[in-house]
């Protein structure tokens, strides 16, 4: 069969590098999206910031099934974003996993900013410095947090199934390039076939990828 | 039966499929009209890709034309709600009573009849509820029913699950109760289920035999070993509507449809093997050529209904 798991080594390399892509953009993208609102949220009094907090920490736990199935509506043809031919693409998998990402980000870097001890911010005020300088300071103080809600949302990306699932659909082709085939929705494939031991050794290759970035970030990050 | 359309297809030559791929995969003008390096998208069931068919018929068609099938395998049902949403430029599926509401509803055109095999009724080895000593489907269901013997249902509204439920309406059963339970899953699935809690399930022949981890055996047949006409399988092929779905590939639809009732397409089907055995018949080809294909089960020509 052409597309053996394990036996076709462009296949499986495909199929990693489509799970790295999709998830390492999505963590890239709800990054630069998340990190803003964080340092923004945690910096202010504003009145109605616990609700904004308790909206944020709401979505770290939304069940990616509804992510995916609010995607599908939103990027099928027949959706407000229909003409764009979304659906069942790698960019349509980035989107919910944006989604789902997103707010573990800015959760962990909200929580991380704000236990920065506002001894700290003070004493920044207090020789002087500008807004920005003690912003930089806080945003040094609280990296190991932010680095870890970073991580934290790119567990969660690339180890989603149901949201992929259905906005991505799992499409691989016949010469055994993966179109939509991420590692976790070929585990998937696998056991639909029956074949639990092709699935677990894909199910290890995912977890090796999953400590490699994690060692890798923790590195640059100074750890 | 028998079947012995080797000769049919060998007859043939690559007719078609040549005449098909001169037009629109070789010519030389601007690349217009060429559809290399362009994508088809389709819409299909878990069965013919879990099998592994889709596969060689897609690298087929992709070595003679250059184009890519991105396949999307699901339930049936699913496969035909994505098409009518126009997120598929072509549709193989196997249910002809939800084929049939596409095409009259004007979402399918072009449909043929593709391919076909039968569905099984397996179970445990031990066949508690006596299912290998019944003859038809229904009775077998039947069976199934009066001994509360554990049976597992795709429950998914796929071509297998739907079949399922006539033979239940048939049998005049509604099954109910511990003993009947709804997976929501794939055909894979589904017999994984069985093996592990010596379910009964009905399968199509072809999963079941690329399958080879199963203790399930198979206690009644259809047509193809001479069983019942109830348990055919039949798979047709429809391209999208592109005067309802615009930017549906209507042209990539109808050059795959052409390639796999080719001779050269109907030939990968009928040599297509797992485990040593064929699961897949082809249909396309006739020295006969049944036209009732094309027309939605129970038309009236006359136009009687409304």
């Amino acid at each position: 069969m052409p597309l053996d798991a394990l036996s076709d080594p462009t296949y499986l390399r495909s199929i990693i590098r489509l799970s790295l892509t999709v998830s390492l953009v999505a963590v890239l993208v709800s990054t630069v999206l998340s990190l803003p609102i964080a340092f923004a949220v945690g910096f202010a009094d504003f009145r109605g910031k616990r609700f904004v907090t308790a909206v944020i920490n709401t979505g770290m736990g939304f069940p990616s099934v509804v992510v995916g199935l609010l995607v599908w509506y939103v990027l099928s043809n027949q959706g407000p974003l229909g003409t764009l031919n979304l659906i069942y693409t790698p960019e349509a998998m980035i989107i919910s996993q944006c989604v789902l990402a997103a707010p573990v980000i800015t959760g962990v870097a909200l929580s991380a900013v704000e236990s920065v001890d506002d001894a700290v911010r003070d004493a920044a005020y207090g020789v002087g410095g500008t807004r920005a300088d003690v912003a930089l300071i806080t945003l040094k103080e609280a990296r190991y947090g932010v680095i870890t809600g970073i991580l934290a949302g790119f567990g969660r990306a690339i180890s989603e199934v149901g949201s992929v699932l259905i906005v991505g659909g799992n499409i691989a082709y016949a010469d055994g390039t993966s179109k939509t085939r991420t590692l976790t929705t070929a585990i998937q494939f696998e056991v639909r076939k029956g074949e639990f031991e092709v699935a677990l050794i894909l199910g290890a290759v995912l977890l090796v990828l999953v400590l490699l970035v994690n060692g890798v970030v923790l590195r640059l990050g100074g750890r | 039966m028998e079947y012995r359309r080797r000769e049919v297809l060998g007859a043939s030559a690559a007719g078609i499929a040549a005449a098909v791929g001169g037009c629109l995969g070789d010519s030389d003008d601007d690349g217009e009209g060429s559809i290399a390096g362009e994508e088809l998208a389709m819409a299909t069931t878990t069965s013919t890709e879990a099998t592994g068919l889709l596969d060689e018929l897609n690298a087929a068609f992709r070595e003679r034309f250059g184009t890519r099938v991105a396949a999307n395998a699901d339930g049936t049902g699913a496969a035909i709600r994505s098409a009518r949403d126009g997120n598929a430029d072509v549709i193989l599926v196997h249910a002809r009573s939800q084929e049939d509401e596409f095409m009259r509803e004007g979402y399918g055109v072009n449909r043929r009849d593709l391919l076909f095999n039968d569905f099984v009724v397996v179970g445990p080895s031990d066949d508690p509820a006596g299912v290998g000593d019944t003859e038809q489907a229904t009775a077998a269901f039947e069976a199934i029913a009066d001994a509360e013997a554990t049976f597992v249902s795709r429950g998914d509204e796929s071509g297998t699950h739907t079949k399922e439920l006539v033979i239940w309406s048939e049998a005049g059963l509604e099954p109910g109760g511990e003993w009947y339970q709804e997976l929501g899953q794939g055909m894979g699935e589904t017999l994984t289920n069985a093996n592990e809690s010596g379910a009964y399930t009905l399968s199509d022949r072809g999963t079941y035999l690329s399958r080879d981890d199963l203790d399930l055996e198979i206690l009644l047949q259809g047509p193809i070993e001479g069983g019942p006409e109830l348990l055919a399988n039949p798979y047709g092929i429809m391209a999208v509507n592109p005067e309802i779905h615009d930017d549906v590939n209507y042209q990539l639809a109808m050059a795959y449809i052409g390639f796999v009732t080719s001779p050269e397409g109907q030939a990968v089907i009928e040599d297509f093997t797992a485990n040593g055995e064929q699961l897949f018949f082809p249909e396309a080809l006739s020295e006969d050529p049944d036209f009732q294909q094309y027309v939605p089960e129970g038309w009236q020509p006359d136009g009687s209904e409304e």
